[in-house]
């Protein structure tokens, strides 16, 4: 029943469905002990490496991009290197924006390589798609599309380090085993450390197969690993974007128009370039894509401070005739007088939505549900330092989470070949979508190129608020139906959204379908009605799943309501009445039921509540994650919610890091939360009307609750935890509240409701 | 413009030519290259930049430099002392407290001085004084513990 969308335009949409499509299309053996033939992909060995020993590169579908040879050792890309002086270096190749992969990447391959965790020194690895495949953080994908090929890393290094122990031992290879970063020869007693065995190790051929480990032979995997940048974030060390240090370093902010799509007419830079600590001051024009450069008035200075004090007093005349005149109060009416058409086209259809609402015996409920434009809001603010060079290169420090999409994004700006940018990978101060898009790089690249020495692009937490690539808002208006025996008969989701193309949905604004509830009931239209919008919108953590969930969780909660059936009860009815499961990468029905249960059986579903206290209960399947939330939540007579715990069942196969893992779910309740309640931006005439955090009120301390997380851990292959718990809280908070109050919220932001928290 | 000598983690500094209603933020960070203090909002609402000020916690993205004077200013960057981390920030790692990790150095700087002021911190106390530290990625629940955790490691530590 399920329809894709069709591509818009829109360059990072497609780049996002190029990347969620990729591993889809390459369906990867399940988890446990196997035997794997790596002809598909070629591991090389490496010689002439600085340091020497064993080390072991990669290439990706045979493409021998690094021959077989000595290799210049400062270029060197590899998973693993094992040195003569017992150095065992691993490789993370993916950008760190705190979703752990720093940490947990290098565990998959330590634990096939039976390294000691505490002697593996983890490198952040250069860019070079040719070599490591996608480097994105993005789609929860990390874990997924690099689980295999990790294990199959560390288990070829190990399988070459036994190879080499049984010649030097002159024992058979079923005598020995390995534990620690040690080859073991239990009968005599004897042990070599893999530094050991380093060089001779590296004379032998790569093996065609290797053996994996079955999850219960797992020493690492699993276990709570603290982060590997831990130390040094503790201390204050210079690790993120922002940080970033160079002699001569000059400052830049740069300046757009509020609203998107303005050309700068004039600005009065004489008086700003007569400002102290000012440098220069100039306009560009920009090539007119908003994910690179839009036109604006940048200025260089020779401090952060200078550079703030200078923008303040900038003058700009803009042209705003091509630019948004959005206004969220008139979509808002708009909206509200399209929910009673039909949607302009239908993604899903069968049987008839009016006939089952009219159906005598049967009940029909109608809502309207509303959820407004939100930030990413990461708390580093854009950043990039860039250095141009005579030559015409350019020398790039981006935070980022498309190093990829930078190099194409900064080639377009610039009108350069790839080859001549190069890019440094930092840690960034936070993501959840933001800077899937390299805007703040692009404005650095191309500022640096009026600059002589590095220069640092800052943006203010304003710039961050009003140029954003917001999560999209909307309106989903629902329909359904129960028949006279309470089962769910009809259900229908219109999604009214945006479109930035006039053909196909926004990023992140699109009715997103999984087969839940849809392929559950006789009688479903889903479809969508575009409205044209300029506001710029992007990916924002579990895109589109984080307000369809919201609509789709609470609406299946009013049908339980109106069937007067226990909300649980008919939440299990309904995923039970799905199809078989289709594949191993797809929504499964035994899985969502177990995690629906674990999550009510640990918040102890159905125990009696005081008045003004209820639980609400959620499922969502997303980024391959099957996650069940359950909220215990009182209303006062004020509508002033407090969320006193929230209990969370996911089942994302084998866990990685245990800590991660958890730290990332209780992230995903907490930015629910705060999102749900307080959050949004408003905007009139194209312009963002908040400006900083006191206009937005992210969640604080005193409002967490507590946060149980558990895992069903399943055989499945493993998925990535940065997206898959945010979707369910917000309706297992909003289907708490009608619990405790009889009051359904249907407004995103519930502030817009009266509510506060 | 002014120079000024200011007195960081326990060592004279000197700046030269600084702007006197520079934010102490923006010293520490471009003239000192002591990077550790974030930047967040730049207006006292994040908590990304704190730092104490005579042992007070300070927002320093809305301190001029003007206004420390002779105070005493202490960093992350200075809170290890002789080489030993301080407790809260053996705490973090032990409890693998941060995501992205941004907005930690204030959190850390946060936490010490209610430790100084309050060894032995109940929930609530920790949530008063943690209030004005935003944590984006949603760390609270491991800071709470990390906070407990150093309390009562430290329990016996002279003030």
């Amino acid at each position: 029943m399920n329809q894709t969308t069709p591509k818009s335009d829109n360059s990072l949409t497609d780049y996002f469905d190029s990347l969620m499509q990729e591993f889809d299309a390459n369906p990867a053996p399940s988890v446990g002990k196997q035997s794997i033939e790596l002809s598909r992909r070629s591991f090389i060995k490496l010689t002439g490496i600085l340091g020497g020993g064993l080390v072991l590169g990669f290439s990706i579908g045979g493409k021998q991009v690094l021959a077989n040879t000595s290799v210049d050792g400062s270029k060197f890309n590899a998973y693993v290197q094992i040195t003569p002086e017992g150095r065992i270096i691993i490789q993370a190749k993916n950008p760190e924006i705190g979703q752990g992969v720093k940490t947990a990447l290098p565990m998959i391959v330590a634990e096939e390589l039976d390294a000691a965790w505490e002697e593996v020194e983890v490198v952040q690895s250069p860019i070079d798609e040719a070599t490591y495949g996608r480097q994105v953080a993005g789609g929860s994908r990390s874990i997924p599309a690099n689980w295999v090929v990790l294990r199959e890393a560390g288990a070829t290094v190990r399988a070459m380090l036994v190879a080499a122990a049984a010649a030097q031992l002159s024992v058979p290879l079923s005598e020995l085993r390995t534990e620690n970063s040690r080859v073991i020869h239990s009968a005599s007693g004897r042990s070599l450390h893999y530094g050991d065995l380093a060089e001779a190790a590296a004379l032998l051929d790569t093996p065609t197969s290797v053996n994996l480990k079955a999850t219960g032979e797992y020493r690492l995997l699993g276990r709570r690993i603290t982060g590997v940048d831990n130390a040094d974030i503790v201390t204050g060390k210079p690790l993120f974007g922002i940080d970033q240090q160079h002699e001569n370093l000059s400052y830049a902010v740069y300046q757009k128009c509020p609203a998107v799509g303005g050309r700068v007419v004039s600005a009065n830079l004489d008086h700003i370039k007569s400002l102290k600590g000012v440098k220069d001051a100039f306009i560009l024009e920009g090539n007119g894509k908003t994910d690179e450069l839009m036109p604006g008035v940048a200025i260089v200075a020779t401090s952060t401070w200078a550079a703030f004090k200078a923008k303040r007093a900038l003058e700009i005349v803009w042209d705003e005739s091509n630019a948004s005149k959005d206004s969220w109060s008139a979509f808002t009416a708009q909206a509200q007088e399209l929910a009673s058409t039909a949607p302009a086209r239908s993604l899903s259809r069968s049987g008839s939505i009016e006939q089952s609402m009219n159906a005598d015996g049967n009940k029909s409920v109608e809502a309207f549900y509303t959820h407004n434009f939100v930030l990413h809001a990461p708390l580093e603010p854009q950043n990039t330092t860039a250095l141009s060079k005579a030559d015409g290169s350019i020398e790039i420090w981006a935070p980022t989470q498309t190093p990829g999409r930078v190099l194409t994004g900064v080639a377009n700006t610039l009108g350069i070949a790839q080859d001549q940018i190069t890019l440094h990978q930092t840690r960034a101060g936070g993501g959840f979508g933001r800077r899937l898009t390299n805007d703040p790089v692009c404005e650095a690249a191309a500022i640096a190129r009026r600059v002589d020495g590095p220069v640092k692009l800052q943006w203010t937490r304003e710039d961050d608020t009003q140029h954003d690539f917001n999560r999209v808002g909307g309106f989903h208006v629902m329909k359904g139906a129960v028949d006279k025996d309470g089962k769910m008969v009809a259900y229908s989701d219109h999604l009214i959204s945006f479109t930035e193309n006039g053909r196909s949905p926004v990023s992140g604004g699109n009715l997103r379908m999984t087969g839940y509830p849809e392929d559950a009931c006789p009688n479903v239209l889903m479809g969508e009605t575009l409205l044209p919008l300029k506001i710029t919108c992007g990916a924002f953590r579990a895109p589109a799943s984080n307000t369809i969930a919201w609509a789709q969780q609470s609406f299946i909660a009013e049908l339980a309501h109106a069937a007067q059936r226990n909300q649980y009860e008919f939440l299990l009815e309904t995923l039970s009445a799905l199809p078989e499961p289709r594949g191993e990468m797809l929504m499964n029905k035994y899985r969502a039921i177990d995690t629906v249960k674990l999550a009510a059986e640990k918040a102890g579903w159905g125990r009696l509540m005081p008045a003004g206290r209820g639980l609400g209960i959620a499922f969502y399947y997303s980024h391959f994650g099957h996650i069940a939330e359950v909220a215990e939540v009182s209303v006062d007579e004020n509508r002033k919610v407090t969320v006193h715990n929230v209990t969370v069942a996911a089942d994302v196969g084998p866990i990685v890091n245990r800590s991660t893992s958890e730290n990332l779910l209780e992230g995903a309740v907490i930015d629910g939360i705060s999102t749900m309640m307080g959050l949004s931006i408003e905007f009139e005439n194209g312009r963002v009307l908040q400006e900083n955090f006191h206009q937005y009120p992210i969640l604080r301390m005193p409002k967490t609750p507590k946060i149980a997380v558990h895992f069903i851990e399943s055989n499945y292959h493993p998925t990535g935890l940065g997206e898959p718990g945010l979707p369910p809280l917000a309706p297992a908070v909003g289907n708490a509240i009608f619990a405790a109050s009889g009051i359904r919220a249907r407004t995103m932001p519930l502030s817009k409701e009266g509510f506060s928290i | 413009m002014a120079d000024y000598t200011l007195s960081i983690n326990g060592q004279p500094r000197v700046v030269t030519d600084i702007d006197p209603d520079t934010p102490l933020l923006w010293v520490l960070r471009d003239e000192l290259n002591m990077v550790g203090t974030k930047f967040g909002c730049g207006v006292a609402q994040c908590g990304a930049c704190t730092v104490h000020v005579n042992g007070n916690p300070t927002r320093s993205c809305s301190f001029p430099v003007s206004a420390v004077a002779d105070a005493s200013v202490t960093t992350i960057e200075g809170l290890a002392k002789d080489g030993q981390l301080h407790a809260l920030q053996q705490a973090w790692i032990d409890h693998d407290v941060p995501q992205c990790g941004y907005c930690q150095a204030g959190q850390i700087m946060s936490a010490a001085a209610l430790l100084e002021e309050n060894p032995n911190p109940s929930d609530r106390d920790i949530d008063n004084a943690m209030a004005g530290n935003l944590c984006r990625c949603g760390t609270y629940q491991r800071i709470r513990l990390a906070i407990h955790d150093a309390a009562a490691k430290s329990g016996k530590r002279t003030g």
